[in-house]
């Protein structure tokens, strides 16, 4: 275009095309996605279906695997380390439930009740993720050593009798027990509760409180009625990504636990590291992964989100 | 106006259809260089879609699209010497209003744009919020910027998109009155894209009335609101009275039609339907052109005028006028708007009355199509575009 | 009375309070113990006051060449997924195609899996194809898991922009090519940093996958780890704090930076 100072010339547009009229870059989208999808598919799909197919292998390490659709694997794997599912579930399940309810506060506090403050918290929520987790999971150790004054506190209050009554601890240590392991999931994926949970309350209209306290309802029936309900999207991805990661943990079972908090992490782990037993390792891998699917599906199915992403 | 057709916008059989839905049946429309052309619909009737169309924002599925003697159709929206006001405005949020402005000038190559931008910002009375950022601005201010970013591009056409909607009713006024002075300064080809009867009157030279994907009705605003054609005309631009009647004779230029025992005359000029005799017809009359007198004294009433009797049900008074409801044997609710000039005591609800009114200002509609056509909660309003 | 109804009034700001202090304490630990100067292997007791940690961060070997693999790690795989994340994050919100369900559950499919069960298939696809487990298959892993965080970040930003603004500026002659770098990168830009800073801090702080898919190069992380089960020098707990410090800062001078910026417009 030529350049002028005064009034720019009218557009010349060049001659039309002919037809078929112009196709807006139709392949567009295809380009875009081509990297990274394939990237995908290759290091996240593919794995899969390699690890599918090492599950039903035999053979041994000096003598290379086959594939002699060895189903044994999956039962062998699952008769001998179904109490390490279950902890999984459990522990997981337990951090989760810790995660929501001291998660809640804090998301609606930042949401609501912080101020000027909200940024502020924000970072100090967020930034410990710069100071590697397996540091901060090791400072727990010294957090709740025996005889410290965490521990001296919850003897103190009897805490330890309740907990050792259900047989999350033993004597008066906290450390190397259940309790340990799960105080350890719950600190860290704790954000991961929080962020969503935030996310979700903070698109609630604040007017919604001042109608619903117009319309007779008392502040705990405005939470019940109003607050909670709206932030269901915020409840179900934070479950989620507190869950899954915390099912498939062994960093805090390994640094807090003992050999009876082993989850299953923990032996896949050293399935796959150690003992280099692959095709039991990728069995109980691929159990893990589908426990964890269906789970999830029927979550979001009852839920009624579909939309998480 | 000139005899310059360059700014002519002309459509021709162009149509525009998602999967099975049609938003905007084959069109023929010409807009003449220099007018002011308002399209006028409820949301989702495919007015903003024709526009669309013209910008190049939107392909359309058959048809052309002329401007001035060159075919536009294939030209993506960068190459067409037209230019937007988006609806709610659409101003960068990231540039400031210099920058703003400046973006169609520098997108064109043009290097010194200083001087430019700032007589355009003088114009539109922004000159000191030039460094400022659009969501520091109001919302009349941010129109204004978004006229002024269009108009320094001296587009063929200037397409505005419910360029008003997001003001308040003041506001409103004021920039409508604005937005006709600078078109007839600057001459350029306005199509505007509405809702608001009110504001497409005051402002169009020409308006074309469009429902359901199709233009119903074309022309002057006084056109359109005196001869509508169509029930949805008569009740999209304001208020209308209807009376089923049958087609009883003819005299003269007239027609004489029986509805519910009485006579009315029907200048046959101003009859868009059918006329055969027994044929029915929609006979059409504006609430403000009836007067009502108490009928004990219709015997005062000068012969030649239409009349009907009734009864009020209800009156509310509203300044200017009284609005009153009346039930009559051939048209319940009756609507009829009296200059409160000399108020006669005797018409309150439940009072006998004669509704009377000159026949030129009857006019006919084909009696086959819905009364409710075109009135606020019908399916025409209701129907939600798919954009 | 007044006590107990300023109680109730709060209980919400003294739980997440609590909360906030549960989240930190940790924190709190690794910066008090950065100069601590222990007894024997271990920094799990608390002995004397020292500052000797914090004058010789690397004084413990391999530590800081740890910390380096990690940062180049992290800056690539950042950049990797942030630029694919991104693509396929307008892709989603700006085109309809088919397959896009399918696409969908791709990029949702590695948030909602154990990282132990990618980092395992991870390592049997690597052993299958006989590659060198190393810098590159870590950098490999990181960019497929930091993928669809980016993704979900920078698809929020682009789904809340108003697609008149890209018509507004093609109405305005600027060319598709024009319209991305001048209006639409701009805007989405807040997004893409986001996407960019989670990436960041997933990469660097990534252990399980690093783990199996490592060989013999030691990540921070892994250093840890490692320090774990041998013996865990004060350094690592220098590095932590410091990490823990240069990311608050450079948050708060990010914000202050962007504040100044708008009041000056202003």
């Amino acid at each position: 275009m030529a350049t002028l100072t005064e009034a720019p010339p009218p557009l010349t547009p060049t001659a039309p095309e002919k037809k078929p009229p112009r196709k807006r870059g139709r392949l567009v989208p295809y380009w875009l996605l081509l990297p990274g999808i394939l990237w995908l598919l290759v290091f996240f799909a593919l794995p899969m279906i390699y690890q599918a197919s090492t599950s039903v292998q035999t053979g041994s390490l000096e003598e290379g695997y086959k594939v002699t659709w060895h189903f044994a694997t999956y039962w062998d794997a699952l008769s001998e380390y179904y109490p390490q599912f279950l902890r999984s579930v459990l522990y997981a399940g337990s951090a989760t439930i810790l995660c929501l309810i001291l998660g809640y506060p804090l998301a609606y506090l930042i949401a609501f009740r912080a101020g000027r403050w909200k940024n502020l918290i924000m970072i100090l929520v967020i930034a410990p993720f710069f100071t590697s987790f397996l540091i901060r999971t090791l400072a727990w150790k010294t957090i709740l050593a025996d005889g410290g004054p965490v521990v001296g506190a919850l003897n103190t209050l009897h805490v330890l009798d309740v907990t050792s009554w259900l047989g999350m601890t033993s004597g008066d240590r906290v450390l190397a027990t259940p309790l340990a392991v799960v105080c350890g999931l719950t600190y860290n994926f704790l954000p991961f509760m929080v962020l969503p949970l935030y996310t979700s309350l903070e698109r609630i209209d604040g007017r919604l409180h001042e109608a619903a306290g117009d319309l007779y309802a008392k502040p705990i029936t405005t939470f019940r009625k109003v607050t909670f309900p709206l932030s269901m999207p915020g409840v179900v991805s934070g479950t989620l990504l507190t869950f899954i990661p915390a099912a498939g943990d062994y960093v805090n079972a390994d640094l807090l636990g003992s050999t009876d908090t082993r989850m299953v992490g923990n032996v896949i782990q050293t399935q796959f590291l150690r003992i280099l037993d692959y095709p039991t390792a990728a069995a109980l891998s691929f159990i893990l992964m589908a426990a964890i699917l269906v789970m999830v599906t029927v979550y979001i199915r009852r839920s009624g989100t579909e939309d998480l992403v | 106006m000139t005899n310059d057709t360059s700014g002519d916008v002309r459509l021709s059989g162009i149509s525009k259809t998602y999967g099975s839905f049609t938003a905007v049946h084959p069109l023929d429309l010409t807009v003449p260089q220099g007018s002011f052309f308002a399209l006028l619909g409820a949301s989702g009737c495919g007015k903003t879609t024709t526009l669309r169309m013209i910008a190049g924002l939107e392909e359309p599925s058959s048809g052309t699209v002329h401007l001035g003697e060159q075919d536009v159709t294939a030209l993506p929206p960068y190459k067409r010497p037209v230019n937007t006001v988006f609806q709610s405005y659409a101003l960068f949020p990231h540039l400031d209003i210099f920058e703003n402005v400046a973006f169609g000038l520098r997108r064109r190559g043009i290097k010194s744009v200083k001087k430019q931008v700032e007589d355009m910002l003088d114009l539109v009375q922004l000159g000191e919020q030039a460094r400022k950022k659009p969501h520091q601005l109001s919302g009349g201010q941010q129109q204004r910027v978004a006229v002024a970013r269009a108009l320094i591009n001296h587009p063929k056409v200037l397409l505005l998109d419910e360029p008003l909607g997001a003001l308040d009713l003041k506001l409103r006024r004021q920039m409508q009155l604005e937005l006709k002075r600078i078109q007839t300064e600057v001459g350029i080809t306005f199509v505007h894209v509405t809702h608001d009867q009110e504001e497409a009157m005051t402002m169009a030279d020409t308006v074309a009335v469009m429902n359901a994907g199709r233009v119903e009705q074309l022309g002057s605003p006084t056109d359109l609101y005196e001869n509508p054609r169509t029930t949805f005309v008569a009740n999209f631009l304001g208020t209308s009275n209807f009376i089923e009647a049958e087609v009883d004779s003819k005299s003269g230029d007239d027609i004489v039609l029986k509805a519910g025992g009485g006579k009315l005359v029907l200048p046959e000029a101003r009859c868009s339907a059918p006329t055969a005799t027994g044929g029915k017809v929609l006979v059409g009359v504006r609430p403000e052109k009836i007067s009502l007198t108490p009928a004990d004294d219709a015997g005062d009433i000068p012969e030649g005028r239409n009349r009907i009797t009734g009864k009020i049900a209800d009156s509310s008074f509203i300044g200017v006028s009284t609005q009153y409801v009346v039930d009559s044997p051939v048209c319940s609710e009756f609507e009829v708007y009296a200059q409160n000039i000399d108020r006669d005591a005797r018409l309150v609800p439940g009072a006998e009355v004669v509704l009377h009114w000159n026949p030129a200002h009857t006019f006919g509609l084909d009696a086959a199509q819905s009364l409710l056509a075109g009135t606020t909660g019908s399916a025409g309003i209701q129907e939600e575009a798919a954009v | 009375m007044t006590f107990v109804n300023w109680l109730k009034r709060n209980l919400v700001v003294i739980a997440g309070l609590l909360t906030l202090a549960y989240l930190l304490l940790p924190n709190v630990v690794v910066t008090v113990f950065s100069f601590n100067k222990p007894k024997g292997r271990f920094n799990y007791e608390w002995q004397e006051f020292s500052t000797a940690a914090w004058q010789d961060p690397c004084g413990v070997s391999d530590l800081c060449g740890s910390l380096s693999v990690s940062l180049q790690i992290a800056f690539w795989a950042t950049l990797g997924a942030t630029l694919l994340g991104t693509m396929i994050a307008f892709a989603l919100v700006r085109y309809r195609f088919r397959a896009r369900g399918a696409v969908n559950s791709l990029i949702f499919l590695p948030m909602a899996m154990p990282e132990v069960v990618m980092a395992a298939s991870l390592l049997t696809l690597f052993l299958n194809m006989g590659a060198q487990l190393g810098f590159w298959t870590i950098l490999i892993a990181h960019i497929m898991f930091c993928l669809s965080f980016v993704v979900t970040a920078v698809k929020a930003r682009v789904m809340s922009m108003d697609p008149r603004l890209e018509q507004a500026a093609q109405d305005l002659y600027a060319g598709p090519f024009q319209t991305f770098v001048r209006v639409t990168l701009p805007i989405a830009a807040p997004g893409i940093a986001a996407g960019a800073m989670l990436a960041f801090a997933l990469s660097f702080d990534d252990f399980i996958i690093t783990n199996f898919n490592a060989g013999s190069t030691v990540t921070f992380p892994m250093f840890v780890w490692g320090s774990a089960q041998r013996g865990t020098p004060v350094q690592i707990n220098v590095i932590g704090t410091a990490m823990f410090v240069v990311a608050v800062l450079f948050v708060l001078a990010s914000m202050a930076i962007s504040n100044r910026r708008n009041k000056q417009k202003a």
